[in-house]
């Protein structure tokens, strides 16, 4: 299993806390593959009753944005105070907005 | 039924577990990868939970003072009734999840027995350990099929090591004067009545594993009268050290 050891893949890991909410990204952990990161995400990031659901990702599929082009990504919506939604009231019954 | 055989019977279960769950500690910090290290420490910590649960039973049954700390800490290796394959060192990776394999599977069947039982205390207890025996048998199943069926070293170890256990999974299901009064009782499930379902267990994972079952033959035993093999004294000098040097003490 040494030889071994340093390919195993890396996952992502989300879990959701209670029904309702949405998964939430907690971390990342080594696994041969998903059955085995969905577990290994039991005993490493719910062991305190963390979750109702765990997903896991390949690390290696995610597409992320270029740090290196911030500017024209998110630069241009800084300036567009309109589209936030802070002239509306929310009522006291919506919880976990 | 005697309150004796409740305390011998409640040792057997509680002893088990102990002394699994210490071995399975000794993994903490040297497993192959960080992750596995957490899922088995988070196995011997439930195992540890459940025999405090079934030794506080115990000495509750025995009515002299004794606690659980007491039963763990103060007995030496002939006072323990543990299945003999709890006390087997841990040996190879392949050793540690085969052993585990084999006992998770008999545990799982005697739980789900057992929350059925007429005593409402074993029957709360087994209900609350059973969610945990499954979980473990997924993971140590899970191994034994990636060991068994993997590379050709992780498969020549995964059938060393079910060659060598296999001989202390007779125990599991071994009768006698305690087992036969609780069965009476409706207190505890007759040892025998849980063969054909760890078999069927066994069977399923091995052949997944594409590992050979050894062929039925001489089976150790001792466990439940006391007759252990040295592993357990060496285990229990490790385990005791701190209580016997200090006594009382506490953190």
């Amino acid at each position: 299993m040494a030889e071994d050891r340093n390919d195993w893949p890396l996952w992502e890991v989300f879990v959701r806390s209670r029904n309702g909410l949405a998964h939430r990204h907690v971390g990342s952990l080594h696994a041969v593959d998903g059955e085995m990161a969905v577990e290994m995400a039991r005993d490493v990031y719910c062991r305190r009753a963390e979750g109702v659901s765990v997903w896991v990702a390949r690390s290696a599929d995610i597409v992320a944005s270029d740090p290196a082009r911030k500017d024209d990504m998110f630069e241009p919506m800084v300036s567009k105070i309109y589209r936030h939604p802070t002239f509306y009231e929310i009522p006291s019954e919506v919880k976990n907005i | 039924m005697s309150g004796g055989a409740r305390f011998e019977y409640l040792l057997r279960l509680g002893d088990s577990c102990l002394v699994l769950g210490h071995r399975v500690s000794e993994w903490c910090g040297h497993a192959p990868e960080l992750e596995e290290d957490i899922a088995l420490a988070n196995v011997a910590l439930d195992l540890t939970g459940q025999a405090d649960l079934l030794l506080g039973e115990a000495a509750r049954t025995e009515g002299r003072g004794r606690d659980a700390d007491a039963l763990a800490f103060l007995r030496d290796a002939w006072d323990f009734r543990n299945l003999l394959i709890c006390e087997r060192p841990n040996g190879d990776f392949a050793h540690t999840i085969v052993r585990q394999f084999l006992f998770d599977a008999w545990q799982v069947e005697l739980y789900a027995a057992l929350t059925g039982s007429g005593d409402s205390a074993l029957a709360g207890i087994a209900g609350k350990a059973v969610k945990e025996a499954e979980y473990h048998l997924r993971h140590s199943g899970e191994w034994v099929v990636r060991l068994g069926d993997g590379t050709a070293e992780s498969r020549t170890r995964a059938q060393a090591a079910l060659d060598a256990l296999w001989p202390y999974t007779g125990e599991m299901f071994e009768t006698d004067e305690t087992s036969a009064a609780l069965a009476a009782a409706h207190v505890a499930p007759d040892p025998e009545s849980l063969r054909p379902g760890w078999t069927r267990i066994v069977d399923s994972i091995l052949g997944e594993a594409t590992l050979t079952k050894p062929q039925a033959g001489w089976m150790q035993t001792g466990g439940f009268n006391g007759r252990h093999s040295e592993a357990l004294g060496h285990m229990l000098a490790t385990m005791q050290f701190l209580p016997r040097a200090y006594p009382g003490a506490k953190w």
